[in-house]
C-alpha cells in the first residue's frame, strides 16, 4: 500500500490476543495519534465525497 | 527461434498419435500481425496449423485450469513456471500433462512496434535476430533485442524449470539484469508523487477486465470484482474503484506471479499492470528469497510459516 502512495502510518497491523486488554488500549492509542498526526486523507476517496 | 516449429510439430503429432495426450495446447497464426493465437490440437493432421515465433506471448498455462483430459503443453520458461505454480495450486495435475519446453528467446512488443509507424502494420517477419516490419508505403528491419517486451528484457528464467520434451537446445540465461529498476525509482519518490503516478498510470483504464482473463493466477469462479454479494469492490470509474481494482488483482498475485506478461500485452489501451506486480515480486525476493514457479516441490511463502519470516510491520 505504501508503495502505491498511502502514506506511512496510515494503514497498521497488530496482533493482539483477546486477554491482552492494555496491549489493545495501547495500539489504538498508538494508531489513532499517528493517523491524527497524518492529517485527513485526502487520496482515495470518491469523486462525490472529496473535501475541497 | 523459427526453426523450432518443425521439432514442435513432431512431438505433437507424435504425442497425439500415440495417444499420450488428448490435445496438444499451441500457438496459430492469428488475424493480425503479431497476434498468434492459442489453439487447442486434438487430432495429428493438424498439427501444420501450430506456429512458433516472437508473438507467442500469451501464456498457455492460462488454458490449463482444472482441465480433465491429458494435455500437451507448450511451455517457455514463463509458461512453464505458471504451470508450476498450477501443480502447487492443484489446477492440474502433473500426471496429466506431457510439457513440450521451448527454451524462449524473448517475445516482441506489438504496442512499441505499432508505435514507431503512422500507418498500419500489415506484416512482420523475422529471421534470426532481425525483425522486417512491412505496411503501406514502408519497410523497416528492426534488431529484435530492441523491440523485446518490457519483462522478457528482464527475463532469467527462458529456459523451462519443467519439461518432458525439449522442442530445441537449451538457451543462455540473461546475465547481471537490473530487474527492478523502475519499482526503486517509485520506492524512491514521496507518498504523494507515488499516488500521483499510479493514478497516471491508471487513468485510462475502461476496466475490461483482459488483465485478469490473461492471467493464469486468476482462476477464481468468482472473481472479486464481478461479486455482488457482497459487493467487495464498485463497479463505477471512479478512480477510487479502478484502483482498488487494481491493488487487489496485484495482491491476489503476490508470490505467484512469474512477469510473464500477459497481463500487460492484453490491455487494449496499454496500461503497464506489472508495475504492481513488480514490486510484490521484489518484495517477495527481498524478503523470501522466492521467485514463483521455479521450485516444483516447494510452497509458496504466503501459505507457509517459517521461523525467519519477517515480521516486523506487525506492531
Ligand atoms: S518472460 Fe522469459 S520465458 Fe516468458 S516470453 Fe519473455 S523471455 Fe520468454
Ligand atoms: S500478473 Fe501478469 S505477469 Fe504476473 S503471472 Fe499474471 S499475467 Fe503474468
Ligand atoms: S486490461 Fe487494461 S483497461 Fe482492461 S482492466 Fe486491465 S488495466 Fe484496465
Amino acid at each position: 500500500m505504501e508503495h502505491m502512495g498511502v502514506e506511512p502510518g496510515r494503514l497498521s497491523f497488530s496482533w493482539i490476543s483477546s486477554a491482552e486488554s492494555t496491549k489493545f488500549v495501547d495500539v489504538v492509542k498508538d494508531v489513532t495519534a499517528t493517523v491524527k498526526a497524518l492529517g485527513p486523507n485526502n487520496n482515495f476517496k470518491k469523486a462525490a465525497d472529496k473535501v475541497t | 527461434m523459427l526453426g523450432y516449429i518443425d521439432k514442435i510439430r513432431e512431438i505433437s503429432k507424435r504425442l497425439l498419435d500415440e495417444g499420450r495426450v488428448d490435445m496438444v495446447v499451441g500457438f496459430r497464426k492469428g488475424s493480425m500481425p503479431m497476434m498468434n493465437e492459442p489453439s487447442f490440437i486434438k487430432n495429428s493432421g493438424e498439427v501444420s496449423k501450430l506456429v512458433w515465433d516472437s508473438n507467442c506471448g500469451i501464456n498457455l498455462a492460462n488454458y490449463l485450469t482444472d482441465r480433465k483430459e491429458k494435455i500437451g503443453v507448450i511451455a517457455k520458461g514463463c509458461d512453464s513456471r505458471n504451470i508450476v505454480t498450477h501443480i502447487l495450486e492443484n489446477k492440474i495435475k502433473r500426471d496429466q500433462l506431457v510439457i513440450i519446453g521451448v527454451p524462449c528467446k524473448g517475445m516482441i512488443d506489438r504496442r512499441l512496434i505499432t508505435a514507431m509507424f503512422d500507418t498500419e502494420v500489415r506484416e512482420v517477419n523475422e529471421k534470426g535476430d532481425t525483425v522486417t516490419v512491412k505496411g503501406a508505403g514502408f519497410e523497416k528491419k528492426l534488431k529484435k533485442s530492441d523491440i523485446l517486451q518490457d519483462n522478457c528484457s528482464k527475463c532469467i528464467h527462458r529456459n523451462p524449470v519443467l519439461y518432458d520434451e525439449l522442442a530445441a537446445p537449451l538457451v543462455e540465461e540473461q546475465k547481471d539484469i537490473d530487474r527492478y529498476a523502475e519499482v526503486r525509482r517509485i520506492e524512491a519518490m514521496s507518498p504523494q508523487e507515488k499516488w500521483q503516478y499510479f493514478e497516471d498510470l491508471i487513468a485510462p483504464c475502461i476496466r475490461c477486465y483482459a488483465c485478469r482473463n490473461a492471467c493464469p493466477l486468476c482462476y477464481c469462479p468468482t472473481c472479486f470484482v464481478d461479486e455482488s454479494r457482497p459487493q467487495w469492490v464498485g463497479k463505477s470509474q471512479d478512480e477510487t474503484d479502478i484502483r482498488t481494482f487494481h491493488f487487489l488483482r496485484a495482491y491476489h498475485c503476490a508470490g505467484r506471479c512469474t512477469d510473464c506478461g500477459a497481463c500487460e500485452r492484453a490491455c487494449p489501451v496499454g496500461i503497464k499492470v506489472r508495475q504492481f506486480t513488480s514490486k510484490l515480486n521484489k518484495d517477495c525476493l527481498d524478503m523470501f528469497g522466492w521467485e514463483a514457479g521455479v521450485l516444483p516441490d516447494q510452497r509458496p511463502p504466503l501459505d507457509t510459516f517459517k521461523p525467519a519470516d519477517p515480521g516486523d510491520f506487525i506492531k
